[in-house]
């Protein structure tokens, strides 16, 4: 039997998912947490909604696992110095 | 849930889980964690998992130094792999007056037995290639301080607390705590109630609020801390660096990122943990200026958690007037994770074969009202 990649950044599989699912880790930010999936250079965008939707099947159906997992900036990885520079707009504002 | 425990803990961040773990490692099970959300939904798990013993009081640098070797260990004892890195703290002094410090507080951790040393600044570029030294005075650099993965500690300590009998509760909120004179009889929650006569607070953040449910007001204010990580890179870095100027901080983590944070002055006291983008600015700017080398690495990500202050920025422990049975371990401000292993023993001993131990005279909450307090002056971020 192959394997199922549910996220191609960090490597997790559902043979993974169903790991984390058995230990106890049963809400999507847990799962997220254990197995690592969408934190790596797509930032979830691949792989969240695939979790979800492994996560509400081993839960029955369950859609309570429908709950979002909490997105944060970046939109897409950039590189630091874009942002360096902004630091004196930030000090005009404040003046 | 049971519905009754010889011990009910407060959360279930590090601090909390940490004592579960001892207590149950030394036969005492009858025990009960409560944790709001999941585990590592507080600051244990949003972290940089910096561990040092570069500090300026006695009780932080002992805490420290016993903490190190107990991580050393930890990820052999729990079954989980914490990735403990070893690759040594430099704090950079931009002005004379904290050179100074810088060097005062290095004599204190010299005598405790910490090797701290202090170092030229072109010896600093020798231990971080590329290392912008311009504008800096002195450093101090400690090669056994180092960098560990956060969740890992927080999800073993808790697997092996649960496999010896603790009971840990996640998703459940508490609401309130029953108190009968001088006594605590229960603590309610949104699934029930466990009656008990001693209760932990350990809820980092939510502690205060915690602590008003029993009558006892805390001093203890929540602020937010931003920090972010970059993809990963080739390792290059070996030591954390924080510029004391501002209170910035970043290191690699075993997975090649780089992953830091910065303090901000103007942030106030809240219970927000949104990104800001003030945040991104500054970290990203003041990276740069240090390293110049990263200013084209990608930031991937940023998020926060957050500091549960104190006025003199030490952690409130033991017991509180005028109830019998309600310990306080709380108010770590952005350095609980680090100081867990040492905290949790040291608790768990005092709580199951009543041996004290002097944290819980000098950080007891009384000492802000005697006004025998003493400031730790290396809180950072």
């Amino acid at each position: 039997m192959g394997r199922t990649i549910v996220c191609r950044c960090e490597d997790v599989t559902v043979e993974d998912l169903n790991q984390a699912f058995s230990e106890g880790y049963r809400d999507l930010e847990s799962l997220k947490r254990y197995t690592g999936f969408s934190t790596g250079f797509c930032q979830g965008k691949c792989c969240t909604a695939h979790a979800a939707r492994f996560l509400s099947a081993l839960k029955g159906g369950d859609d309570t696992v429908a709950d979002p997992i909490r997105t944060r900036p970046l939109l897409h990885p950039t590189p630091a110095s874009h942002f360096a520079r902004a630091v004196e707009l930030l000090d005009e504002e404040s003046k | 849930m049971r519905d009754r425990a010889e011990l009910v803990i407060i959360g279930g961040g590090i601090v909390g889980l940490s004592l579960a773990y001892q207590l149950a490692r030394m036969g005492m099970t009858d025990v009960v964690v409560l944790e709001q959300g999941y585990l590592c939904f507080g600051a244990s798990g949003r972290n940089g998992g910096g561990v040092r013993q570069q500090w300026s009081t006695e009780e932080n640098i002992l805490l420290a130094k016993q903490s190190v070797r107990m991580f050393r260990q930890l990820s052999r004892e729990i079954g989980h792999n914490i990735w403990f890195r070893q690759g040594g703290y430099l704090f950079l002094a931009r002005n004379a007056e904290t050179a100074a410090a810088l060097e005062k507080t290095v004599k204190l951790q010299n005598r405790m037995g910490v090797g701290t040393r202090i170092i030229s600044p072109a010896a600093a570029a020798r231990l971080v290639a590329g290392l912008h030294t311009e504008g800096i005075e002195a450093c101090s650099y400690n090669s056994s301080d180092g960098v560990l993965f956060p969740w890992p500690a927080v999800w073993g300590m808790a697997s092996v607390a649960r496999q010896l009998g603790v009971q840990i509760n996640t998703h459940t909120r508490v609401t309130g705590i029953d108190v009968k004179g001088r006594e605590v009889v229960k603590v309610v929650t949104d699934r029930g109630a466990v009656a008990t006569r001693r209760v932990v607070n350990a809820a980092g953040a939510w502690s205060w609020q915690i602590a008003r449910m029993a009558g006892v007001e805390l001093p203890n204010k929540p602020y937010r801390h931003e920090i972010l990580v970059t993809e990963p890179l080739k390792p290059f870095l070996e030591p954390m660096l924080s510029d004391l100027s501002n209170g910035m901080y970043f290191s690699q983590t075993m997975r090649g990122e780089i992953l830091g944070g910065i303090s901000d002055p103007d942030e106030p006291s809240s219970m927000e943990t949104g990104s800001s983008f003030r945040f991104l600015a500054r970290m990203c700017s003041s990276m740069i200026r240090l390293l110049p080398r990263l200013s084209r690495v990608k930031i991937l990500r940023q998020w926060a958690g957050y500091y549960d202050e104190t006025p003199d920025g030490q952690p409130i422990l033991g017991r509180v007037e005028p109830l019998d049975g309600f310990i306080q371990l709380n108010g770590f401000g952005g350095h609980g994770f680090m100081l867990a292993p040492a905290i949790g023993k040291i608790a768990a001993e005092w709580i199951l074969r009543k041996v004290d131990h002097r944290i819980f005279h000098t950080y007891a909450l009384s000492r802000f009202k005697h006004g025998e307090t003493r400031k730790e002056n290396f809180v950072i971020g």
